[in-house]
C-alpha cells in the first residue's frame, strides 16, 4: 500500500485532535528513532509510518544523501548492471510517508537517557530506537591492511566508491595478471556475496583479459552455493579460478597494500588487483552502545529483535546473531517487518501477528545464468530457526537459469521499493 | 482434425493403463472424451498433421515441458510457468483442464474449466492416444482416479482478514511490488479472491513448481491465504 498523501495527511490531523483531549494532554506522539537507512532501517522506516498512519513520529539517521545498495554491487562489477541503478534517495520516505530524514552520523546511544548523540552535535531522544547500522571490520584482522589502505586493496564491501573502484581496477589490469580475493571468515554479510564477485570477475576478464587468473585465498572449508558455483566456473571460467584454502595454503599471514603482495605461509603472492575482505563484526555504533556480545554480534529476542541488552532498541539486519538467518539485505528486510510490528504494538496498540521470516539469495554466475537459495524461519525462545528451504540445483537447463536471473531483477525492483517507497 | 484411433491402443489396454484398478468404479471411455474434445476443437488440434491454432497442437503433450511448442503463442505466465518446470504430466494435465487457473494463473486458455472426474478422465484417455511414445505416458496415479484431484477450491476465501492480510504481506513486497509491475516476478496485486486462493493452494500442494513460492505457501494457514486473498483483492 502507498499512503497517499491526502490519508496521511488526514490521520495526521486526527491524531492531533486526539492528542488535544483531555486524556492525551501534554503528551506528543511516540517516536521511534532508526540508526541506518539501510535495507533493515529503511524499511522500518517506511512500514511504522505507514502502518501508524502518522501516529508514531519516525526520525532516520543516515549520513549518506544518496544510498548504494550493496546487494546488485557485485553487478556492476560485471557491467551487468550501471552504477547508477543502485543509487537510491531517500526523498521518497521523507515527502510520502512523514518519515524525517536526518543525513548525521550517529556518533553516541545513551541509553541511560534513552538519546541518539549526532556527530553534528545535536541530541535526538527516541521512545524505541532502532538500530540498523550493517557491518564493520575487526581491526587488525588482516596485518598489514587498515581503511587507509582500501584505494589499494578494496574491499568493496559496502557499495558505491569501493565498488566502482574495484571495477575500474580490473578493467585496467594487466594481460595475463592476477586478482587475488582474500575471502572473510564466518561469519560475514551476504554469504555468496565473494563468489558471486569471482564470477563477475571472471566475466569481465574472460572478455578483455582472457589469461588473467583468479585466486581466491579462503579460510573457509566450504562456502555458499559452491556446488553451484564451481560448477558454473568449470563451465563458464574454465581454468581461471583456483580457490585455496587456509588446509593448502596455511592462510593468509599479512599484505602489503604498496607492494601489492599477500603473504601466505611458504610463498608470497604478487598481485595486480587484490580484494581485501577483512572478518566483520557489527557496524561500530551497536559496539560503542553496548550492545554487543563477545563475538561482536548484537544478540537479540527472536520475535521482536529487541535487544537481549535493552528492550527499547531492536537491533536488524547484518549487525545481529539470531540464529540462523544470514547476514542478507533479504533479511534485514523481512526482520524490520516484524520489529516494526512489534514497536507499533508496543507503542500505540496496533495487532501484533506472529512474525515471519525468510530469506532468499539469487546470485548471478555468467550471462543470463542465475541461481538462488533461501529458506523460511520462525522465531523460538532461542533463536530465530530455519524451518524450510531450496537451492537450485546443478545442471539446471538454460531458460530456468535465464528466469531466475530475470526473477532476481525483479527482486532488485520489488526489494528497493520496499525500503524506499 | 481427428486422428484414426493408434494402433497403440491395444497394448495400452494390454499394459492396463485404461482398464483401471477393480477399486475404480470409472473406466475411461475414450469415444466419449472424444467428443468432449470437441469443447477444446476451436482452440486446439490434435491427431496427424496437426498444427498450432489459438493454442497448441496437443500431440505428444504428456510429459512435455509447458510452452515448449514451436510456433505456438503463449502467455507470459505460460512461458514462465514452462521456465519454473511445470510439465504436462497427467496429474497436471487432469489439475488444469479442471480449471487453467489452477496452475496458471495469467493464461490465454480461456476456459471455465471442466468440474467432472469422469469427463476429465475420459478426455485424457482420448488425448492419451496421441502421445506416441509409451515412455512419454505416465501412469495413471492414485490422485487422478481415486480422488477428486484439486481441492482447490473450496470456497473458505470470502471472508479473510485484511488486516492481517496486510501484515502478512510484508512477506510478499520483498519481491512482488506493490505498485503491481510485473517485470522479472509476477504482479499479484488485484487478483480475484478464488483466483488468489487458488494460486497459493496450487504451489502448496506442489502442482506449480516455484521452490521459493512452494516453500512461503507451505506454511501459510487457510486462514492465512484468505487473509491475504481479502488484502490484495483491493490492491491495485
Amino acid at each position: 500500500m502507498i499512503l497517499n498523501r491526502r490519508r496521511f495527511l488526514g490521520t495526521a490531523a486526527a491524531s492531533a485532535a486526539l492528542l488535544s483531549s483531555p486524556v492525551a494532554l501534554g503528551q506528543t506522539r511516540p517516536r521511534v528513532v532508526i540508526i541506518g537507512g539501510g535495507a533493515g532501517g529503511a524499511t522500518a522506516a517506511r512500514y511504522i509510518a505507514k502502518d501508524s498512519n502518522g501516529a508514531i513520529e519516525v526520525i532516520l539517521i543516515e549520513p549518506s544523501r544518496t544510498y548504494y545498495t550493496c546487494f546488485f554491487s557485485n553487478l556492476a562489477i560485471g557491467g551487468f548492471q550501471p552504477m547508477s541503478k543502485l543509487a537510491h534517495s531517500y526523498g521518497t520516505l521523507a515527502s510520502e510517508y512523514g518519515v524525517t530524514v536526518v543525513h548525521d552520523w550517529a556518533s553516541a546511544v545513551d541509553r541511560e537517557n534513552k538519546q541518539v548523540r549526532l556527530a553534528g552535535g545535536d541530541a535526538i531522544s527516541y521512545d524505541r530506537l532502532v538500530l540498523s547500522p550493517g557491518i564493520d571490520f575487526v581491526k587488525g584482522a588482516i596485518e598489514g591492511w587498515d581503511v587507509t589502505a582500501q584505494n589499494k586493496m578494496p574491499h568493496a564491501y559496502k557499495a558505491g566508491t569501493q565498488t566502482q573502484l574495484l571495477k575500474a581496477q580490473i578493467e585496467a589490469m594487466p594481460e595475463g595478471g592476477t586478482f587475488a580475493m582474500v575471502a572473510p571468515p564466518n561469519p560475514y554479510r551476504c554469504p555468496p556475496g565473494p563468489y558471486e564477485r569471482v564470477s563477475m570477475v571472471a566475466h569481465v576478464l574472460k572478455q578483455r583479459n582472457p589469461t588473467a587468473k583468479i585466486l581466491i585465498l579462503d579460510p573457509k572449508e566450504k562456502f555458499s552455493k559452491q556446488g553451484l558455483f564451481m560448477e558454473g566456473w568449470e563451465n563458464h571460467y574454465t581454468g581461471m579460478v583456483d580457490w585455496l584454502t587456509d588446509e593448502f595454503t596455511g592462510g593468509v599471514q599479512r599484505v602489503d597494500p604498496n607492494t601489492m603482495e599477500v603473504v601466505l605461509e611458504d610463498e608470497t603472492i604478487k598481485a595486480d588487483v587484490c580484494n581485501v575482505i577483512p572478518a566483520m563484526q557489527a557496524g561500530g555504533i551497536a559496539q560503542q552502545a553496548g550492545l554487543t556480545n563477545d563475538e561482536g554480534w548484537c544478540p537479540i529476542v527472536p520475535a521482536t529483535l529487541q535487544s537481549r541488552m535493552d528492550d527499547n532498541i531492536h537491533v536488524l539486519g547484518d549487525a545481529t546473531q539470531n540464529g540462523d538467518m544470514p547476514k542478507s539485505g533479504f533479511s534485514a528486510n523481512s526482520q524490520a517487518k516484524a520489529a516494526a510490528m512489534a514497536i507499533r504494538h508496543a507503542l500505540i496498540g496496533s495487532r501484533a501477528f506472529k512474525p515471519r521470516f525468510s530469506n532468499t539469495c539469487w546470485s548471478l554466475i555468467s550471462p543470463d545464468n542465475g541461481v538462488k537459495v533461501g529458506a523460511s524461519y520462525v522465531a523460538t525462545d532461542d533463536k530465530i530457526a530455519k524451518v524450510d528451504g531450496f537451492i537450485s540445483q546443478n545442471n539446471e537447463d538454460d531458460a530456468l537459469r535465464k528466469q531466475t536471473y530475470e526473477e532476481s531483477l525483479g527482486w532488485y525492483a520489488g526489494m528497493t521499493t520496499d525500503m524506499f517507497g | 482434425m481427428r486422428a484414426a484411433i493408434p494402433a497403440l491402443l491395444p497394448s495400452l489396454l494390454a499394459m492396463g493403463f485404461l482398464s483401471g484398478a477393480p477399486s475404480i468404479a470409472l473406466a475411461q471411455d475414450i469415444a466419449r472424451g472424444e467428443r468432449l474434445f470437441n469443447a477444446c476443437l476451436s482452440c486446439h488440434d490434435v491427431g496427424k498433421d496437426a498444427r498450432n491454432r489459438i493454442g497448441p497442437h496437443l500431440n505428444s503433450v504428456f510429459d512435455r515441458k509447458a510452452a515448449s511448442v514451436d510456433g505456438a503463442t503463449y502467455s507470459k505466465a505460460m512461458k514462465r510457468a514452462g521456465a519454473d518446470g511445470l510439465r504436462w504430466t497427467l496429474d497436471a494435465l487432469n489439475i488444469y483442464i479442471e480449471n487453467p487457473k489452477n496452475l496458471v494463473s495469467g493464461t490465454r486458455m480461456n476456459y471455465r474449466g471442466m468440474d467432472k472426474k469422469k469427463d476429465r478422465s475420459d478426455l485424457l484417455a482420448y488425448l492419451r492416444q496421441f502421445s506416441v511414445n509409451p515412455a512419454n505416458i505416465p501412469e495413471a496415479s492414485a490422485s487422478l482416479l481415486q480422488q477428486d484431484a484439486p481441492s482447490l477450491h473450496e470456497e473458505t476465501y470470502l471472508d479473510g482478514d485484511a488486516e492481517y492480510g496486510e501484515y502478512l504481506s510484508g512477506e510478499c513486497t520483498s519481491c512482488h511490488q506493490s505498485n503491481g509491475a510485473d517485470k522479472g516476478i509476477p504482479s499479484i496485486t488485484g487478483w480475484s479472491q478464488p483466483d488468489f486462493v487458488i494460486a497459493l493452494r496450487a504451489y502448496q500442494k506442489g502442482h506449480r513448481p516455484h521452490p521459493v513460492m512452494q516453500m512461503i505457501a507451505k506454511r501459510l494457514s487457510e486462514e492465512e491465504i484468505a487473509a491475504l486473498a481479502a488484502y490484495y483483492k483491493d490492491q491495485n
